[in-house]
């Protein structure tokens, strides 16, 4: 999940006009920029997309970390076509947050300046190819529990935009695996990492979801007006049960010595996470918080002369035309 | 030397061209000025590492000793390499980056072109492939080069450091050696006399655009493409892409 904790804003509209916003969503309507929504939805959504949008950018790094360093031509050509395509999925949520009336660059400032979050899971440091594998694996595994739902969300433009990038989320995930495939099945130090990783990312991964929401206010709303599908618990237990068996026949084990399928529940018990590192994390105290923001601000602030000299020879050309005309 | 090194050798120099401007360009990845560059930077070096893959893979079928594309990229050495200096040169700021990209972008779609001609199919279908490719390349890094060059001062400042830095690596691209010969009389290479002045009519064209003034010196550093002396970045370069493979030999990924 790429946005974690986004809180609901009341809205002060009035009531009617509540009421019969709320009727459409209920009756499974998309609501379009044009259209009129509360304030609060705005909000929320704004918050919910940037973070998400921030995630894909932010992203980039700890995989673009081992670009320089991947194993063979294909897998090189892989990383960077997951990469780019990550880099383009930030690009369509923020084209979706634009339409709620805040710019790309108001939302970049305000994630270069840690008034936005992105997902706590981009903060953990990928130190073997196996994190390559870890990554896609567990983190685009998480992701797509999430966003599969969200292709249905109310408001139109999400929605359209999630559909584009589960297409090609479900595609990273199984990269991932195959390289986790590779890994576990080839030499002993191969394998080592393989563990090593999945030691590592296993529960950061379950901390994707976030904390137990059933008693949060925020999602319940959230919930209300189809922007939330899912609770947290249920889709970190649908990742569990899902990923239980993946581990297995992967010969690897779960961190977990709690772990258990229960028949009752036909799901896994399993272990919470550390939700104090979770809550560190989103902090800014986590393993990477200050060389990623470090590194988003180093390319902002490096590439300001480029920005600016392409738009005053944009701001050139226009005159020139314009003098032509 | 025979038919067969030549061959081989020049395919290790398309090859090499590739990979490491491919490599380089791939170190952008995530730290680019904006969303959109990010983006294109990271196709380009994704084409590029995929001609890599067919240059590469055609040249270890062409020398017949068992070696794959990987195999030549990850396990050869700094003087094995056959890539232009051009290539190896390091990032810099986005302006050199674009500048070095632009230059070679000028040559490499000159060459493809007359590639498409060559007298083996196999080059002829690569190059055509590829040529699409660089194209755009081509169009991207000029634009590119032509909007910094002609925006602010500050990006005409450093447009035209970039193009006085990287000038003198321009003219190994041009310069014919035994390899280049015999390639030429096998039907396959082209007449790079011929190919200089399509390149400079292509690149006086572009920097009149951005208002850069081409370098007067014509001195070309050389020894990339024949391998006998590469820049010191080159080796730095490898210790990462081939630490890998390196490290852990024998397995796969």
């Amino acid at each position: 999940m790429y946005a974690q904790m986004v809180k609901s804003e009341a809205s002060q509209d009035d009531p009617e006009k509540l009421a019969g916003f709320q009727a459409r969503i209920d009756a499974g309507e998309k609501i379009e920029p044009k259209d009129w929504m509360p304030e609060g939805y705005r909000k929320t959504l704004i918050r919910q997309i940037g973070q998400h949008a921030h995630s894909e950018i932010v992203g980039q790094l700890p995989e673009g970390n081992w670009i320089t360093r991947a194993p063979t031509l294909e897998r090189k050509a892989i990383l960077l076509a997951k990469v780019q395509d990550e880099a383009g999925h930030g690009l369509y949520l923020y084209c979706a947050a634009e339409t709620l009336g805040v710019s790309r660059d108001e939302l970049t400032e305000m994630l270069l300046d840690g008034r936005m979050k992105y997902s706590s899971i981009f903060n953990y440091p990928t130190l073997t190819w196996a994190d390559m594998g870890a990554v896609g694996w567990l983190v685009d595994g998480a992701a797509i529990m999430n966003q599969v739902p969200l292709q249905r969300t109310s408001y139109g433009p999400y929605s359209r935009a999630m559909i584009r990038i589960c297409k090609e989320e479900s595609f990273h995930q199984r990269q991932g695996y195959h390289i986790m495939m590779k890994m576990a099945q080839g030499t002993p130090a191969q394998k080592k990492m393989a563990q090593d990783a999945l030691n590592r990312f296993w529960y950061p991964s379950l901390m994707m979801f976030g904390p137990s929401d059933k008693d949060s206010v925020h999602s319940a709303q959230s919930m209300k007006w189809k922007i939330k599908m899912n609770t947290n618990d249920e889709l970190r237990q649908k990742f569990v049960d899902q990923t239980v068996p993946q581990a297995e026949f992967l010969g690897l084990t779960v961190p977990d010595d709690t772990l258990r399928w229960n028949e009752e529940k036909s799901g896994y018990d399993f272990a919470e996470p550390d939700w104090s590192e979770f809550f560190d994390v989103i902090q800014g105290n986590g393993p990477c918080n200050t060389e990623r923001l470090a590194a988003r601000n180093k390319a902002w602030d490096d590439g300001a002369w480029v920005r600016e000299g392409l738009m005053a020879h944009a701001a050139k050309k226009r005159a020139a035309k314009l003098a032509a005309e | 030397m025979t038919d067969q090194t030549a061959l081989f050798e020049y395919l290790l120099r398309l090859g090499d061209n590739t990979l490491v401007l491919g490599h380089r360009v791939s170190e952008w990845c995530g730290h680019a000025p904006v969303l959109e560059e990010d983006i294109a930077l990271a196709n380009t070096a994704l084409d590029l590492i995929g001609q890599t893959q067919m240059w590469l893979g055609l040249a270890g079928e062409v020398e017949n000793a068992g070696r794959s594309a990987d195999d030549l990229a990850m396990h050869r050495d700094v003087w094995d390499f056959r890539n232009l200096l051009l290539v190896e040169q390091p990032n810099g700021d986005f302006g050199q980056t674009l500048m070095r990209q632009c230059l070679f972008d000028a040559f490499h779609v000159e060459l493809l072109t007359d590639l498409t001609n060559a007298s083996d199919d196999r080059i002829a279908a690569i190059a055509a492939k590829a040529l699409k490719e660089v194209t755009y390349h081509l169009d991207r890094s000029s634009e590119t080069v032509i909007g910094l060059g002609d925006g602010t001062d500050e990006s005409h400042r450093r447009m035209q450091a970039a193009l006085d830095l990287l000038w003198p690596y321009v003219g190994e691209m041009f310069t014919p050696d035994a390899v280049d010969d015999a390639m030429r009389a096998a039907g396959i290479a082209p007449d790079l006399n011929d190919l200089r002045a399509r390149f400079d009519t292509r690149i006086d064209a572009i920097l009149t655009e951005a208002t850069l003034a081409k370098p007067e010196s014509a001195y070309a550093q050389s020894g990339g493409k024949t391998g006998f002396r590469h820049s010191e970045h080159l080796g730095h370069m490898l210790t990462q892409m081939q630490w890998l493979q390196r490290a852990y030999p024998g397995a796969t990924w």
